[in-house]
């Protein structure tokens, strides 16, 4: 097997320690969710909630295969429980946990976005 | 008497005016050309499609005014001409590829998902989450033809409708996302369809997809492992279980976009199937249907094609890991070879005979093009966030 991409890791693999040290040094980062996003975080953000949120609940957020969630759609809901929904998704439901990459301060700002409306 | 340089005066402007009408109408003409290397990309955000050519490897023009198309797919006119693209907000769009421009749009339902085209070419299908169902219409006019309401259970509700094929015999195939019930629509007999319901196919049909003879239609299930197996030369034996037992007791990973069923990635003696909720590409006995290996791939695969000589298949995953396409040789079941096209890798097409194969590479705003023997990279064509890759070879297959 050919990789194009992988040299990056390929040092990994050769030296444990090294892994060990990256997961050190990883968990003893602030944690995410003490800071709100930055303006880098916030454009990836409103890229993952166009496109990645939109593949399901639409570019327009009119719905898909997710229920459509235009501020009047939202309007009954506190930003706890929507929060909670983004962070560990909807079990029975296609909706997944976005905690696999988005921290409680990255839903949080999802949220307020939500509430605004699409763009134009 | 008018003299004869008069006359001569009068002739040659009179000439000229014909002249210039005759010329104006070429203008606006096209060369003449065949359609049979053209097809049309996505440009999912800017609610447009690109015309590409893939003889040249070039973007011919583009055309707007589509709506929202961040779900959105193409089938096209048995002539190669036109394409009728589906969107997300129920839009059906008659494009003409040659001309480049939109000759007929509807917004037939509130949120569509894809759609078909019948065997004879006449009737256009759409499968529509609101309200629940498929509407028919008529291919040359896009005037309705059919509404089939998708009820179930008390006849109350309406379930959104996925994985819309066409089948021989001019019956569209269909699946029940919410009732778990697989349909057949017939329009064998004229423009009122005789419907046939199967019920408990299994929970979630998330996509179908029909073998390329229009033999068998398989629905993959979200809500249980699994598919649904239709024998179309033998429906009243009734939809069957396949691959029951895959990733059972092992834990499903959360899934962040639906696999697609698109095509059927056939190749000697396997079928090829993205794995729900699990890093692997599913091999599947086409005789006896039973599962012959799990590949391990890089993430959960979106798309799984089979290059149309059968020798590869293609797969691409889906987000986060989504900026790998992973190639596996159907003779050892291995993965070959691996590219990294760049951020969000959400489609590729394979051109008629399989030589190149266009990739789209949604957050690189790219369409890549790639030798499908050398791997090389042929052609990168700017898109504004590209999603589905639609050739016009399509119009002469079935399911498609």
């Amino acid at each position: 097997m050919r990789e194009d991409n992988d040299k990056n890791f390929r040092f990994l693999h050769a030296r444990p320690g090294a892994v060990l040290a990256l997961v050190c040094a990883l968990f003893s980062l602030p944690p995410a969710s003490t800071a709100a996003p930055d303006a880098a975080r916030r454009a990836w953000l409103d890229n993952l909630l166009a496109q990645d949120c939109g593949s399901c609940h639409g570019l327009t957020r009119k719905g898909g295969l997710g229920p459509p969630l235009l501020p009047g759609n939202l309007a009954g809901k506190s930003d706890a429980l929507l929060v909670k929904t983004i962070l560990q998704g909807r079990p029975g439901t296609p909706m997944p946990p976005w905690n696999t990459e988005l921290s409680a301060d990255d839903a949080r700002y999802l949220v307020r976005q939500l509430r605004r409306g699409p763009m134009r | 008497m008018r003299s004869l340089a008069g006359r001569l005066h009068a002739w040659s402007l009179g000439t000229l005016v014909v002249l210039i009408l005759a010329w104006l109408p070429g203008c606006a003409t096209t060369p003449l050309r065949g359609t049979g290397d053209l097809g049309l990309v996505i440009e999912r955000t800017a609610g447009k499609v690109l015309v590409v050519d893939t003889t040249h490897r070039r973007i011919l023009g583009e055309v707007a005014g589509l709506g929202d198309l961040s779900h959105a797919s193409v089938v096209y006119s048995r002539d190669g001409r036109y394409g009728f693209v589906f969107g997300r907000d129920g839009g059906l769009t008659k494009v003409d590829l040659l001309r480049r421009r939109i000759v007929r749009r509807i917004v037939q339902a509130g949120n569509s998902i894809g759609g078909a085209i019948s065997q004879d070419g006449r009737l256009i299908a759409v499968s529509n989450y609101q309200p629940g169902g498929v509407r028919v219409f008529d291919a040359a006019t896009l005037a309705p033809v059919a509404d089939i309401p998708a009820t179930y259970g008390d006849g109350k509700g309406r379930s959104r409708v996925v994985g819309l094929v066409d089948a021989p015999g001019n019956r569209f195939v269909f699946s029940l996302f919410d009732a778990g019930e697989i349909w057949i629509a017939d329009f064998s007999h004229g423009r009122t369809p005789v419907v046939t319901r199967f019920h408990h196919i299994g929970r979630e049909p998330y996509d179908g997809l029909i073998t390329p003879d229009g033999r068998y239609y398989i629905a993959g299930l979200f809500g249980e492992d699994g598919m649904a197996l239709l024998d179309l030369w033998n429906p009243k034996q009734g939809v069957r279980r396949i691959l029951p037992h895959y990733g059972r007791g092992e834990r499903r990973l959360p899934v962040y976009k639906m696999p697609h069923l698109e095509g059927w990635a056939m190749a000697g003696d396997y079928a090829f199937v993205p794995a729900v909720g699990h890093h692997e590409v599913l091999v599947v006995d086409r005789h006896d249907w039973h599962l012959v290996r799990r590949i391990p791939v890089h993430g959960q695969p979106v798309f799984v094609m089979a290059r149309p000589d059968g020798h590869q298949v293609w797969v691409n995953f889906a987000h986060p890991l989504n900026d790998v396409v992973q190639i596996i040789d159907v003779q050892t079941l291995r993965i070959i070879h691996q590219l990294r096209p760049g951020p969000a890798v959400l489609h590729m097409e394979f051109t008629p005979r399989g030589e190149q194969v266009w990739v789209s590479v949604r957050d690189a705003d790219q369409v890549q093009v790639y030798d499908t023997a050398t791997f090389a990279r042929l052609a990168v064509l700017p898109a504004t966030h590209p999603s589905g890759i639609f050739f016009t070879d399509r119009a002469w297959r079935i399911g498609l």
